[in-house]
């Protein structure tokens, strides 16, 4: 038995998007990123001379340039601090503010900036899919394909310590309670398995669940915001998300629990089949939970209190990345297995 | 002593990338280059609050995040070249036949230097200092290559 601790508590304290579209050619990338940049700052009511070090997230391959943290410098501030890029497919965003919850809670940095970014118009975003395929055993039988829409634009969010989030903030703080990360390159091919294996989204809820001491996830969680980049996937990846068994998750469907008035509200920013700015797109699940628990969620805010959220990320190949959001730092550490 | 890797029998897949890509000027880089195809002049964009002009331009003072999109200036066409490298070897994505000079030239007006081709001096005798004016080009392409070189004034 043992506890799951973090080194320090991290919150988030700025959150700033773009518009999302499919016609962005009036912003080059760096003036895209820097808007996203300027309304996280303007939200946590900070100056960029506050911020000890950038996080940068794309996927490089699919606009055809190498190091963009390093081009777009200018637009994310990350001159003359640290800086970090993170690639790591659709879960590039998610990945990106586990990444900051880990450089904050470690103590490293005090506060630091993500950014995720994509120009989905610019590339050739089915070139760089195909090649995440394993060129010896699996790229020239499969053909890579974007499974959801396509969409330009970029998410930034500011996380900052325990300690710092005493010393006042202008926006109430949300505090990253936990994440997980699970992933699978080997079951494609299924090179190595032996065994039908556990799907990640299962074994990410079954692990941070269990972590965590959440029993019943449905009832604990107010809402959550679910990277799922084609409609009819959402019903699937539900039962695993919520350790359902047999058809109990259409029963729920069917009964409207996951309605935005229902007992655990799924998406209300519209989610990932509205907009799809990949190395952004899964930051926006955990940015709109965020805003969710703040009540600063405009005109899709969910009328409940929302106190609890989860929110996920998927990507290639097989990867998922799920986190726990609350409104308040009071949680109990739980042992466990 | 050399190594010798035994490679027999060890196939090797071949790969081949084409991967056809854009990038978006965005409104103010292509202002820019309108401005040199439409009426040879070369603008760029003042921060008032540190004195600081910008080219290439950019939408936000990089030192105190002033929003400088609309503050534009006219920069002259004539500056000096700061800095320079020769560049020596030849290969086909390259815009001249080498050696050509790949220099930075801060134009007059501007406090940060504009990448470009220097022509019209054998390169064993350039030397930061000098001073150089831009050679529009002929025909537009609605790139930086609208500036066809510059050269010694
Ligand atoms: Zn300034």
């Amino acid at each position: 038995m043992k506890k799951h601790a973090k080194n320090g508590n991290v919150a988030i304290i700025g959150i700033g998007q773009t518009s999302f579209s499919s016609h962005k050619e009036d912003q080059n990338q760096v003036e895209m990123v820097q808007e996203a940049v300027i309304n996280a700052l303007a939200d946590a009511g900070l100056k960029i001379g506050d911020i000890d070090c950038i996080v940068h997230g794309n996927m490089e391959l699919f606009e055809m340039q190498f190091a963009p943290d390093l081009w777009h410098s200018l637009g994310t501030g990350a001159y003359g601090k640290d800086e970090y890029r993170i690639t790591t497919g659709g879960t590039t965003g998610a990945t990106l503010v586990c990444a900051a919850d880990n450089l904050v809670a470690s103590g490293l940095y005090g506060t630091v900036l993500a950014i995720g970014m994509e120009k989905l118009q610019e590339g050739n975003t089915t070139g760089g899919i195909t090649n995440m395929a394993d060129p010896l055993w699996f790229r020239n039988l499969q053909t890579g394909a974007l499974t959801g829409t396509t969409s330009d634009g970029a998410c930034a969010m500011i996380f900052t310590s325990e300690e710092k989030v005493k010393q006042g903030t202008k926006n109430p703080p949300v505090w990253i309670r936990d994440h997980i990360q699970v992933h699978r390159e080997e079951t494609i091919p299924n090179l190595f398995g032996f065994n039908k294996p556990e799907m990640t989204h299962h074994c990410a809820a079954r692990t941070l669940f269990a972590r965590n001491g959440i029993q019943d996830p449905v009832a604990y969680f107010d809402v959550f915001e679910m990277y799922d980049p084609s409609a009819w996937w959402a019903v699937d990846w539900l039962r695993e998300f919520f350790l359902l068994k047999g058809d109990e998750h259409l029963r729920m469907l069917e009964a409207g629990d996951f309605d935005l008035d229902g007992r655990i509200p799924i998406n209300p920013s519209g989610g990932v089949i509205a907009s799809n700015p990949i190395g952004a797109t899964a930051m926006l699940r955990p940015a709109e939970a965020a805003l969710q628990i703040r009540g600063d969620a405009g005109g899709h805010q969910i009328k409940k209190e929302v106190r609890h959220a989860l929110a996920s990320g998927f990507g290639g190949t097989f990867w998922t990345v799920l986190m726990i959001l609350e409104k308040e730092l009071n949680w109990q550490e739980v042992n466990h297995d | 002593m050399t190594m010798q890797e035994d490679h027999k029998d060890c196939f090797v897949l071949e790969g081949k990338m084409a991967l056809p890509n854009q990038y978006f000027a965005g409104r103010l880089g292509s202002r820019f280059l309108i401005a040199i195809r439409d009426r040879k002049k070369i603008m760029g964009l003042k921060c008032n609050q540190c004195g600081k002009t910008f080219v290439p331009p950019r939408e936000y003072c990089e030192k105190c995040w002033t929003k400088i999109a609309d503050n534009w200036v006219e920069l002259g066409t004539e500056g000096e070249l700061v800095n320079f490298t020769v560049v020596r070897y030849g290969d086909r994505h390259l815009p001249k036949k080498p050696p050509y000079i790949l220099g930075q030239i801060r134009l007059d007006g501007a406090d940060t230097p504009l990448v470009h081709i220097v022509e019209g001096i054998d390169p064993r005798e350039v030397e930061s200092g000098i001073r150089v004016k831009a050679v529009f080009a002929a025909k537009t392409t609605n790139t930086i290559m609208d500036i066809d070189h510059f050269e010694p004034v």
